[in-house]
């Protein structure tokens, strides 16, 4: 029986794989993050850079030129080498705040939707309003008042965003506890704690994961509003942030492009994958589409 | 038009707003200490700010009683002053509402206009080149910080090409000889934020309206048109694409978080004297009344834009009975 089960379950995932190696747009997304990922774990050992060590008066904003293939920023630091640090920065929060933020989704999700009742109501009276709050002001706000450090920034961008996550799953734990074998289970006297661990959430993860794709490309985002308007940890100097120094430096007026566009680029270039992949697993996974 | 769903829909918004009352008490009053210790971090507060404000919230009452005073405060639609601007918080937000209006409405107008046609043309032509044209670019559009795109818009077209201003509203110290030439003035500044804020929707509404149209072509109806003999385009333009539409009243306002966070974003790229520029000088200098008072504002204005919504798609879609 146990075999038989975990069979199938390969067969599907092997069946998964197949059919996201025939779609255009995951394996686009899936070698762009791959690069970005790469560049995150071993970039700072192949191109060492340490943001605190600024340049002379003439270095700063100095146009692209030998050795120093991207410019220099306001500072006088070399512009690649505070993007290539930055991208551990950017992915690491947004990789963090999503993991926090499925956490909460997934925990809410599945107690309102297993409990039903009154702890749904309130539930989803909670949920209902972290939707309709508009995520910017409020991200900002808490940002504002607990202070700009990269483990706060995480903690504001997770506790903001699992309210489309909880709703998701709410519907599908809906569904799932109405199925024979919660029955049986309750049946032979597992408590509600063993169902929804053991039943429930096998059934839900995959929408989690779906899930998961397209909130890390939210995360990303927010983070760069965030650093970009001000809030974010200038310790640690992400893609934002070095747009936040281009834009209150004035770049925009000098017209140093070499600025400007490279970690702008890399957030369209990160977003756009996740993006890319989330439409890719919607694609293979939702059978409503398959009728299109 | 069900009452009964109305009426559970309105309590439903009541209840949000109490809940983001509390949230927005607790969150400038627990969190950090008090007012009073805000005030004290801040550089830019004056003694009588201080008096003001211990006098104003009662801080040596228990905290239900702050609440107390707090709503009371709110009801009266005394949001405290702001330490910026030393005026009260109301009369600042007042000053910046029509700039931001404007700003947003023609936006979201434009984007609502020229998504749902991106949208109703890659539907149609699912899977052809077009298609994968228009998608490509929504996404792309989709995947950018607003404020990134503000960014390069100004460097390009205003600092390169000198074809726009770069900041404001009005060219400052000018006087207009008719109101033609102040209209014609403000359009030259509404330009590039305009055009920033709604491209980055733009690809949020052609997504939207390409699913709600795929959707909609899959429905027995459609089939049934078809096999009636209608052609083509006429089944396209008048039974699918009204049908489409109809999720697109419901979007228009759930999106309203993400034209708010577009608006913060170009009123401070472009200094546009609205209230998102107001929101970002307000963090700025932490001047936490006025950051409440806004918070508070925009978010009420937002849930009650979502209630007026769900209101109109019920009139709009008979089906929605409960």
């Amino acid at each position: 029986m146990e075999n038989a089960k975990k069979a199938a379950r390969k067969r599907k995932i092997r069946k998964f794989i197949e059919s996201f190696k025939t779609n255009k747009m995951g394996m686009i997304g899936a070698i762009i993050l791959g690069i970005f990922i790469f560049l995150a774990i071993f970039g700072p050992i192949i191109y060492p850079y340490d943001p605190m060590q600024f340049g002379t008066a003439k270095d700063v904003m100095a146009p692209p030129g030998p050795g120093r293939i991207l410019g220099s920023d306001d500072m006088g630091r070399d512009v690649l080498g505070g993007l290539i640090s930055g991208t551990r920065i950017s992915l690491a929060v947004g990789i963090l705040a999503t993991i926090i933020s499925m956490v909460v989704g997934t925990i809410i999700g599945v107690a309102s939707g297993y409990y039903g009742g009154r702890t749904d109501a309130i539930l989803m009276r909670f949920t209902d309003m972290f939707l309709v709050i508009p995520w910017l002001p409020l991200m900002l706000v808490l940002a504002a008042i607990l202070g700009s450090s990269i483990w706060n920034i995480i903690l504001v961008i997770g506790l903001t965003s699992w309210a489309g996550t909880a709703r998701v799953v709410r519907a599908q734990a809906l569904s799932i506890k109405e199925r024979q074998f919660v029955e049986r289970a309750k049946s032979i006297g597992a408590d509600d704690r063993h169902i929804m661990v053991k039943h429930i959430l096998p059934n839900v993860f995959p929408l989690v994961f779906a899930n998961t794709i397209l909130v890390s490309a939210v995360a990303i985002l927010s983070e760069t509003t965030l650093s970009f308007l001000g809030m974010g940890d200038p310790t640690h100097p992400s893609w934002g942030m070095m747009l936040h120094f281009a834009f209150e430096s004035g770049a925009a007026s000098v017209g140093a492009f070499w600025f400007l566009l490279p970690p702008g680029l890399c957030v369209v270039a990160v977003v756009l994958a996740f993006t890319f992949l989330g439409y890719a697993f919607d694609e293979i996974l939702n059978p409503k589409l398959e009728r299109r | 038009m069900n009452k009964n769903h109305i009426l559970k829909k309105i309590i439903q918004s009541v209840i949000t707003i109490i809940l983001v009352l509390i949230l927005n008490y607790f969150l400038f009053r627990i969190m950090p200490g008090n007012p009073l210790q805000m005030i004290m971090r801040n550089p830019k507060a004056t003694p009588e700010a201080i008096a003001k404000t211990k006098a104003l919230f009662g801080l040596d009452k228990p905290w239900y009683v702050q609440f107390g005073i707090y709503i009371k405060h709110l009801l009266q639609g005394d949001l405290g002053t702001s330490f910026l601007y030393k005026k009260p918080v109301g009369a600042v937000i007042a000053s910046r509402v029509i700039p931001t209006v404007l700003l947003v409405g023609v936006g979201e107008i434009i984007a609502v206009i020229i998504g749902t046609l991106i949208g109703i043309v890659a539907a149609w032509k699912r899977g052809q080149k077009i298609d994968v044209t228009l998608l490509s670019f929504s996404l792309i559009t989709y995947s950018m910080p607003t404020f990134w795109l503000g960014i390069v818009f100004v460097a390009f077209f205003s600092v390169h090409l000198k074809l726009f201003p770069t900041t404001g509203m009005v060219t400052p110290g000018l006087t207009y000889t008719s109101t033609l030439a102040k209209i014609s003035d403000i359009a030259r500044h509404m330009f590039l934020p305009v055009l920033t804020l709604s491209l980055v929707m733009i690809g949020e509404y052609a997504l939207i309206m390409r699913n709600s149209l795929l959707d909609v072509f899959t429905e027995d109806y459609i089939t049934t048109a078809y096999a009636k003999g209608f052609p083509e385009k006429y089944v396209v333009r008048k039974h699918a694409v009204p049908n489409a539409l109809l999720p697109m009243v419901t979007i228009v306002a759930i999106n309203l978080g993400l034209v708010i966070a577009g608006a913060i974003q170009v009123e401070t790229i472009f200094s546009w004297p609205g209230l998102g520029r107001l929101m970002y000088d307000a963090l700025k200098n932490r001047d936490y009344p006025l950051l409440q008072g806004i918070f508070l504002i925009v978010t009420i204005c937002v849930i009650i834009a979502n209630l007026c919504a769900d209101m109109l798609y019920s009139y709009l879609d008979p089906r929605v009975k409960n």
